[in-house]
């Protein structure tokens, strides 16, 4: 399945996602895309009037710009999810999206999608081990119900 | 053209997707911008230094750069940006300007993000960042000295002053129509004032919208940006050449609040989005009040009942006044309330987004207005200092630096 993690730049999340089966989709694919279409200059600074517009469909205009640079780019990651994992409270270093603002409407999205969504809270130290054995359980079942 | 190393300190101006435009017009102006780096681990220790932690990390990481920047001497000027209407940002913004303003003395200016920026605000905005760094020792100058012309074509009136050994010795000031013809009407007026012959003159300086032009057509020595003209012409006027100072300068059609420090400006907020906000609504305003623009302030002052036009608009402003007018409220406290209709739009746009730094110095064609400038120090509780001449501020400020060029 396609799953959505969130933060959407969490590499750590790719890997888990990719280990448990399922297809990651996150924020550096659509950098990338942005990075290398040939018509888009200035990469990797490179968020385009399209992109903005995009946003308007979730956003209203009087939104600050920043916040629709980045939900135009999250929306299509948004739409093509099937399954996501949100993880609550992550230190900037584990993943970031910067604007608190698009963070939280960007959660606000996803939840409204009612895709299977797991929501656990960050643990560092020992206890991350239970936060990844948590995470696994949920793609192991994705993968169950995908079968079914 | 030699290049100035400018920070650009922002939370992410590459989502708002200008960025390209920020980069486009520094190359042009002469400026390298530079973002100043640390460690993400360091952020927390920046922002304790600043004093102030957000939720966004990106504004954090913002209070970071500014932190890491002091630590580059190379870099000269900074230019704060967040996006327009994002309240936590704002703050941040002004934090970070008051942060670095204790500890550098460089200019810095501050402007809001939007998706689709007019390029003449931004151009405007670095060009004068760009003077202000490069030109600093000119703009130290505190004295004219010769024979010496400005001209100031500004976007609604062109005025120029004759200045001899540190007076103005003959001025002139005309609506603008053709800027070149303008300026060419405004010499020879300020000239036949001072009794001067051309061939008598050292040099001319200009500043102003038309200054492209007008500086080809009189081969001036010196062109200038306005803001750093204006701070130095309201320094002169005023001789507030020593400490901190705040100037407003509200002309026909825009306006500039600009914080100065021993007589150069230091940082400073441009208009220009509401015609409401300038001359050009006091205009129009004294038009309906049947009364020349140059006595709508004396008439205003006589006003002893408070009224509020109900939009600052052009437009409905002055429907507003008319409604008023038609609904038997008197004139005097329909000029007072489209003086203070002015004030308070300033107020509302630029004056709360920075400190002001006594003394006050109001300068440009509204300064003339007494109505105005009564709302002002009702609105801020403090003195507005009003200097002679005040309306020739930029042509006093050009006509006294090209003295040293």
């Amino acid at each position: 399945m396609k799953v959505l993690v969130y933060p959407p730049n969490s590499m750590i999340l790719a890997d888990l996602v990719e280990r448990g089966g399922h297809e990651p989709v996150v924020l550096m694919r659509e950098i990338g895309e942005h990075v290398r279409d040939a018509e888009i200059d200035a990469p990797p600074l490179n968020v385009t009037e399209e992109d903005l517009k995009r946003a308007l469909r979730y956003v209203s205009v009087e939104e600050p710009a920043g916040l629709k640079g980045r939900i135009g780019l999250l929306a299509p990651l948004l739409e093509e999810a099937e399954a996501s994992i949100i993880l609550r409270d992550a230190p900037p270093t584990f993943g970031c999206m910067g604007c608190v603002v698009a963070d939280e409407f960007f959660k606000y999205l996803i939840r409204r999608r009612e895709i299977p969504t797991l929501e656990v809270a960050y643990e560092g130290g020992e206890k991350v081990e239970e936060m990844v054995s948590e995470v696994m359980t949920f793609l192991e079942q994705l993968k169950k119900e995908g079968l079914r | 053209m030699e290049k100035v190393r400018v920070a650009q300190i922002s939370c992410g101006t590459e989502y708002s997707g200008i960025q390209w435009i920020f980069d486009d017009i520094a190359e042009r102006v002469g400026i390298e911008l530079v973002y100043p780096e640390m460690e993400l681990s360091e952020v927390e220790l920046a922002c304790k230094e600043v004093g102030f932690e957000v939720e966004s990390p990106s504004l954090n990481m913002m209070m970071a750069r500014a932190v890491s920047m002091l630590d580059d001497p190379t870099i000269k000027g900074a230019l704060l940006l967040t996006c327009f209407k994002c309240a936590e940002g704002t703050i941040v913004k002004d934090t970070i300007r008051r942060f670095l303003h204790e500890r550098i003395d460089m200019p810095i200016i501050v402007y809001s993000n939007v998706e689709k920026p007019k390029e003449r605000e931004i151009y405007s905005r670095l060009e004068a960042l760009k003077t202000l760094i490069a030109r600093k020792s000119l703009l130290m100058r505190e004295k004219q000295e010769g024979i010496t012309i400005g001209v100031d074509s500004g976007s609604s009136t062109t005025k120029a002053v004759v200045m001899k050994d540190n007076e103005i010795v003959g001025e002139g000031w005309i609506p603008t129509t053709d800027p070149v013809e303008s300026a060419d009407e405004v010499i020879e007026s300020a000239l036949n004032g001072a009794g001067i012959s051309r061939t008598d003159v050292d040099a001319i300086g200009v500043t102003g919208h038309g200054r492209e032009l007008v500086g080809k057509h009189v081969k001036a020595a010196l062109n200038l940006e306005e803001v750093s003209v204006i701070a130095k012409g309201a320094a002169l006027l005023s001789r507030q050449h020593k400490g901190d100072a705040t100037v407003i300068d509200i002309g026909g059609m825009d306006n500039k609040l600009i914080l100065m420090r021993d007589g150069i400006a230091t940082s400073f907020n441009l208009g220009g989005i509401c015609g409401g906000s300038s001359g050009r609504f006091l205009e129009v305003a004294s038009h309906r009040l049947d009364v020349d623009i140059s006595k709508l302030g004396q008439l205003a002052l006589k006003s002893k009942v408070r009224h509020e036009l109900q939009s600052y608009c052009m437009v409905f402003g002055i429907q507003s006044l008319v409604v008023a007018l038609g609904s038997g409220v008197k004139p005097e406290d329909v000029a007072a309330a489209a003086c203070r209709s002015v004030a308070n739009q300033v107020y509302e746009n630029q004056i709360q987004e920075m400190e002001m730094r006594p003394p006050i110095i109001f300068v440009g064609g509204v300064s003339l207005i007494e109505g105005v400038t009564r709302e002002f120090e009702t609105m801020l509780g403090i003195d507005i200092t009003v200097p002679p001449n005040s309306q020739y501020a930029g042509a006093v400020g050009i006509a006294t630096l090209v003295s040293g060029v």
